[in-house]
């Protein structure tokens, strides 16, 4: 079931998203954005990946670790689908990426996503959960 | 933002008053229908966001193809002082040097009309285009060096290209300052294998006839006559460009609170120009900006060896020329008129096109009586047109003019109202041929998701800061 769902946003794309946890919403975070990138039916999840991602505060956070996470498809062509947070602390996280590499003849790329940006970023706590939107530039 | 109040100053201007911590007040582009446009858009507040910033000169403007986009608003210009100012990553975008290139050539419709189909096959099968996709060309690691230093004449030293096409490429095809030693490992690491590539998304390469002349004296000058094949490149900096504008803004968001800026939108980090990060930010930029006119270059060569090897013509034959070569994804050092004074600035252009006047220094010696090519694609379906800067330009928008047409509809909208259509065949009823690598992207990029080009062009025109020379219309489209 999907996690996310796409919000309006005139030039780029952005996506809201949610988990029952913070640890659930940064999961989900990366997994929504990889299923934005590449259609994500068939991926196996044959190899592991650590990142680690600071942040000032939990916005900031979230953006790096997306960055980290979509480096991994634009620097070393590595398609995600799966991510278990390791450890998250206050300012740091440690997440475990798995998936397998990039392949043009296996892979049905959707959208070219540039970068993460700050602009609309929002973390809120909810009655039932956690939310948060974030705006991609693509 | 439908709380923000514009004032109208004339029948082509707006005033966004200056109002709380403001700096300066802003001014948008735009008629009647642009401006009903503009309230179900979050670029007003964006004009106002970017007025906040230190150091902002005169106003906070926005170009009549202004639409929401992070941070800056997309077809914002907003210029700095170099002492009190502040440059910002994102006041550039993350495709550092998007831009177009135009190309004339000596044929005309009816040499080719019935080859369209064969070039357009032959223009998308070599040369790379979509997400994903990697350049013909390799680069060492010393050889990227060389392209983030030297530009566009890297690519003409390489053999990608005549010496001609650098005196019509905007800054000669090499921007002043570049330091690879500011650009990081991962971005050198993405732009190894991307050069050359067209990319996804809006970026195109299309075949266009000239269908209109507006001004005889400037088209000719810029050899562009009515019937002529043109061709328009419109690409960036590749993943290159994205990973330093990422850079920096990482960067400069943690460092932030040293600055003691307050910003509306952290989308808006900066750094003051007088300081260590600010110059290595310009410094990492110009590289940005060096290898998109090198991509550009690269892309250009290959339509010309594609067009000559399909026609089976000689080089000389075909005549394919380069009218010029604009980027509106820049922040650039220029003078300017301030308060009587020539002062020198900071110039943001965000999805904005120079657009000198004629007598300017840095345009070109054979347009130079005329003024700077300024060119404006519009969508798929309508076509292009070619501009040139005028003097109020330089009074009123810092030698800026608008890029493009402007998204009015965002990408999930026109992928849902495209539901169930062919795209393609639409086009081609309309003589346009398209071939893109995803059925996705024509459908995000639908003529209806864009404001009408000629609206845009005619604000730019009627206000005096470029004049229409030239209207494109579509042959064929190559997208990614």
């Amino acid at each position: 079931m999907k996690t996310y769902k796409l919000i309006d946003h005139t030039a780029d794309i952005g996506i809201e998203f949610w988990g029952k946890t913070k640890k659930d919403l940064f999961e989900n975070a990366v997994e929504a954005m990889f299923d934005l990138i590449v259609d994500l039916t068939g991926i196996n999840n044959v190899n592991v990946k650590v990142v680690t991602a600071k942040g000032a505060d939990a916005e900031d956070l979230l953006v790096n670790f997306l960055r980290e996470a979509l480096y991994l498809f634009n620097g070393k062509k590595w398609i995600i689908k799966q991510c278990k947070l390791l450890e998250m602390k206050s300012g740091q996280i440690v997440a475990q990426l798995q998936g397998e590499p990039y392949d043009s003849d296996k892979h049905q790329l959707k959208t070219e996503i540039k970068a993460v940006t700050y602009h609309g970023l929002s973390i809120e706590k909810k009655a039932q959960g956690w939310k948060a939107k974030v705006i991609f530039d693509v | 933002m439908s709380e923000i109040k514009l004032e109208r100053i004339d029948d082509n201007r707006w005033l966004l008053p200056q109002t709380g911590k403001m700096k300066v007040p802003g001014i948008i582009y735009a008629n009647e229908k642009i401006y009903q446009l503009l309230k179900g858009d979050e670029s007003t507040k964006q004009v106002a966001n970017v007025a906040h910033l230190p150091g902002i000169v005169n106003y906070s403007l926005a170009m009549p193809d202004v639409h929401w986009g992070y941070g800056f608003p997309i077809g914002g210009v907003a210029a700095f002082d170099l002492e009190s100012g502040i440059v910002s990553p994102g006041g550039v975008g993350y495709d550092i040097n998007c831009g177009c290139r135009l190309m004339a050539t000596n044929l005309s419709f009816a040499d080719v009309k019935d080859r369209i189909g064969d070039l357009t096959t032959a223009l998308y099968q070599h040369i790379p285009s979509g997400v994903g996709s990697t350049g013909s060309v390799k680069l060492s690691g010393k050889d990227e060096k060389k392209v983030l230093e030297e530009g566009a004449k890297w690519a003409v030293k390489a053999g990608f290209g005549l010496m001609e096409d650098l005196e019509a490429t905007e800054d000669g095809g090499a921007m002043q300052g570049a330091d690879p030693g500011q650009v990081s490992a991962r971005a050198l690491e993405r732009g190894e294998q991307q050069l050359g590539t067209l990319g996804s998304g809006n970026h195109f390469l299309e075949i266009e006839v000239v269908q209109e002349i507006f001004d005889e004296a400037a088209a000719q000058a810029f050899g562009l006559r009515k019937g002529q094949i043109v061709v328009m490149i419109h690409s960036g900096s590749r993943g290159l460009g994205y990973q330093i504008c990422d850079d920096y803004l990482a960067l400069m968001v943690k460092h932030m609170q040293e600055t003691k800026i307050e910003l509306p939108d952290r989308q808006l980090a900066c750094a003051y120009l007088n300081t260590t990060r600010g110059r290595n930010y310009l410094a990492a930029m110009a590289c940005g900006a060096n290898y998109a006119w090198a991509n550009r270059q690269l892309l250009m060569h290959r339509t010309r060896e594609i067009f000559e090897k399909t026609l089976r013509m000689a080089p000389r034959e075909l005549g394919m020329r380069l009218v010029y070569d604009v980027c509106h994804n820049i922040a650039k050092i220029e003078n300017f008129k301030i308060q009587g004074k020539m002062t020198k600035l900071c110039v943001h252009r965000k999805g904005a096109t120079r657009a000198f006047p004629a007598g300017h220094e840095a345009v070109p010696v054979r347009y130079r009586s005329v003024g700077q090519p300024v060119l404006i694609p519009g969508d798929m379906g309508t076509g292009s047109y070619v501009l040139v800067g005028q003097e109020k330009a330089m009074e009123e928008t810092f030698g800026s003019a608008c890029h493009g047409a402007g998204r009015v509809m965002s990408r999930t909208q026109a992928t849902k109202v495209s539901q169930g259509r062919s795209i393609s065949r639409e086009l081609a009823d309309q003589g346009v041929l398209v071939m893109a690598s995803s059925k996705g992207t024509l459908r995000e990029e639908i003529p209806e998701a864009y404001k009408d080009v000629q609206d845009v062009v005619q604000v730019m025109h009627d206000s005096g800061i470029a004049k229409k020379v030239a209207k494109l219309k579509s042959l064929a489209c190559i997208k990614g």
